[in-house]
């Protein structure tokens, strides 16, 4: 996790808050970074995730997880820790057909499936289970990325409604947190991408976006960040709070400053 | 004068660097092992394979796409388990030689090769690679070049004296190492390197003719049958770990022409909203699940330009690994531009993965171009010229 973002966030591993949704979206820049965030972020805070790794490799995620601290390895054999490896799985459930229900069972669909046995996936990883084991915090569902899934043939709607469905049971029932990274296609005219990105914004507490800055690439700006605030748990608080920051994204962490007060600048 | 001495000097000694920072990096290397390979290397200890190196920054093995100067660009090589993709120029004149390039290289350092097309027979794309060039005769070459360059020395220096002071991007053979090579264009590879090459050819027609008894999935046929041949030649040679180590470990090279085309029976090109418009998606997500699992790298050249739905470029784009574009002047504006009369075309990086680190190397210089000399295909940074009278 870096330090500064969890400042900006005004969160603690400690105090993490629970029961949100929050949304990683990127335009124009890899967000990924944001994802390497949050998962280190939830494994200190002693939360059991389920992560939905589907765009790299376990040893891509472990190796950055081990410069920011956490080793996903021994969190994933404490049991701390559930991953489905997207690639992996794909090429195992492509060309060695399973009889059980397979959490990506929809590649061997010709038609747009649906995301019925990944959920039920999540839903079997994340249960709380009673007995005298040491209890983890609350259950976090981390998604890399919903955009994937819309390559691989599944409409905009089922993803919603895995998303629905996933906080629905994570986030109401067993009041835990799910986070998921979309990316914005931005002038590419992807529609059933804006048609998930709207749904998801609407529905999120904390969304954070992205982008490359707007005039182009820049060796010590990386990119800018966008953080808003939706829908607060008090009444009483008044309207959506955002802030923007930019970054320089480093080898083991992320500087974050208000834009244009880069320290290459000053 | 100034062109020769960027030619002798610019070289980065990007040997020397590698050797020293491989010596530094050796406990790290070796308690990590190659990132692709495959599921039961427990063994942390390190067999180099010929032909790879480890990457300065995190100790990624690392394969040469057959043109140095791209190595570079592309922080010191391919990945081992990534995809390259190239989109091709608008008349396809261009990319076929960085394919061919990077065949060649595969020859050239005896690893195993797998070429995939719907048009051309693989044998015949086998017979057409470049001829590589020994140390010597690449001087040879460069000293050819710098003889033309001298008639207008003065006048290159007054207009663009701050241009002249960066380096070209192509290097001088490194001759320490047996990474990358240089290839003459103009001239075959010989037949006997090929002949004792390890390659396997799919070639469409061939292939789709025998029916096959799998059920219907979104993928096109072609796609579908390209894939289980991959797999099955990944599982058969080993390049996954299955087969215990009797033998040597060696890096499988997949090169695939046009992917996309109508060619492999994919309409992506043709309409804009069509039946199979995941199939190719699938595919690229498919192979590099494929790829990260067993040692070896694959490049495809798509031609981009012609598919019509935008979305699908993006998602193709994000799909990949490391995403090189070509744009050649050929038909545009640009060919009678003086700005650009040197060079064919411009070349750019539109994407670099981040493997196993938070940032990834990427050179600063955005502005590169590319010319195909009688013998070289070389990659140089867009020197800016002042229009003035005589030109």
């Amino acid at each position: 996790m870096f330090p500064e973002l969890n400042n900006l966030l005004n969160t603690t591993p400690e105090g993490a808050e629970q029961g949100k949704l929050t949304l990683l979206c990127d335009a124009k820049t890899d967000g990924s970074f944001l994802v390497h965030h949050f998962l280190s972020f939830y494994l200190k805070a002693n939360c059991k995730v389920c992560f939905v790794a589907l765009v790299q490799s376990f040893s891509h995620y472990n190796m950055v997880g081990q410069k920011l601290g956490v080793s996903l390895t021994t969190a994933r054999e404490r049991g701390q820790l559930v991953v489905l490896e997207g690639l992996k799985s794909a090429v195992d459930i492509f060309f060695r057909p399973q009889e059980e229900p397979h959490p990506l069972q929809f590649l061997r669909e010709a038609n747009a499936g649906d995301l019925q046995p990944l959920y039920a996936f999540v839903r079997d990883a994340l249960e709380p289970v009673d007995c005298g084991e040491a209890a983890w915090r609350c259950p976090v569902l981390l998604v890399d990325d919903l955009s994937v899934l819309l390559s691989l043939g599944v409409g905009p709607v089922a993803v919603l409604d895995f998303v629905h469905y996933c906080r629905a049971t994570v986030c109401r029932e067993w009041k835990g947190n799910v986070v998921a990274l979309v990316h914005d296609s931005g002038d590419a005219e992807d529609e059933e991408s804006d048609v998930l990105l709207n749904g998801l914004s609407h529905q999120s507490h904390l969304i954070l976006r992205a982008e490359g800055l707007a005039t182009g690439f820049c060796k010590d700006v990386h990119g800018q960040l966008r953080i808003l605030w939706r829908r607060p748990l008090q009444p009483t608080t008044p309207r959506d709070r955002s802030l923007t920051y930019q970054y320089k994204i480093q080898d083991k962490s992320v500087s974050f400053f208000a834009k244009g007060m880069s320290p290459a600048v000053l | 004068m100034a062109a020769a001495g960027t030619c002798g000097t610019g070289t980065r000694s990007t040997g020397s660097m590698v050797a020293a920072a491989s010596t530094n990096n050796v406990t790290s290397f070796q308690r990590r092992g190659p990132r692709a390979s495959g599921a039961d290397s427990g063994c942390s200890r390190l067999v180099s394979i010929a032909g790879t190196r480890p990457s300065v920054r995190n100790g990624q093995l690392l394969v040469s796409t057959g043109l140095p100067a791209l190595d570079q660009l592309l922080g010191g090589g391919l990945a081992v388990g990534t995809v390259l993709l190239i989109e091709e120029d608008k008349y396809n004149i261009y990319s076929p030689l960085l394919f061919k390039y990077f065949l060649a290289e595969g020859i050239v350092s005896g690893h195993a090769l797998l070429v995939a097309s719907a048009k051309e027979d693989p044998a015949d794309i086998l017979q057409k690679l470049p001829a590589p060039l020994i140390d010597d005769s690449y001087k040879k070459e460069c000293d050819e070049d710098v003889c033309s360059h001298k008639m207008e020395p003065d006048i290159k220096m007054k207009i663009a004296w701050r241009y002249q002071l960066l380096p070209k991007m192509e290097a001088g053979p490194v001759s320490s190492s047996r990474f990358g090579h240089y290839y003459d264009i103009s001239k075959r590879i010989p037949q006997e390197l090929i002949e004792t090459s390890k390659w396997h050819g799919f070639f469409l027609p061939e292939k789709i003719s025998s029916a096959f008894n799998v059920e219907s999935c979104s993928l096109t046929p072609g796609y579908m049958k390209l894939l289980q041949f991959i797999q099955n030649i990944i599982y058969k040679e080993g390049f996954d770990g299955s087969n215990p180590q009797k033998k040597q470990k060696n890096i499988l090279r997949i090169g695939i022409q046009n992917l996309g085309s109508p060619l492999w029976g994919d309409d992506i090109c043709c309409t804009e909203n069509c039946d199979t418009s995941h199939s190719l998606t699938k595919f690229l997500y498919i192979l590099r699940g494929l790829l990260r699992t067993s040692l070896s790298a694959c490049i495809i050249t798509m031609p981009t330009h012609l598919i019509q739905n935008k979305a699908v470029i993006a998602r193709v784009t994000n799909l990949s690994d490391t995403v090189v574009g070509l744009e050649s002047f050929i038909g545009s504006e640009k060919e009678t531009n003086p700005l650009y009369k040197d060079y064919h075309g411009l070349i750019h990086i539109r994407q670099i993965p981040r493997l196993n680190n938070l940032i990834y190397d990427i050179s600063d210089v955005k502005d590169l171009a590319f010319k195909l000399k009688k013998k070289l295909f070389t990659i140089e940074v867009r020197e800016f010229l002042c229009l003035s009278s005589q030109s």
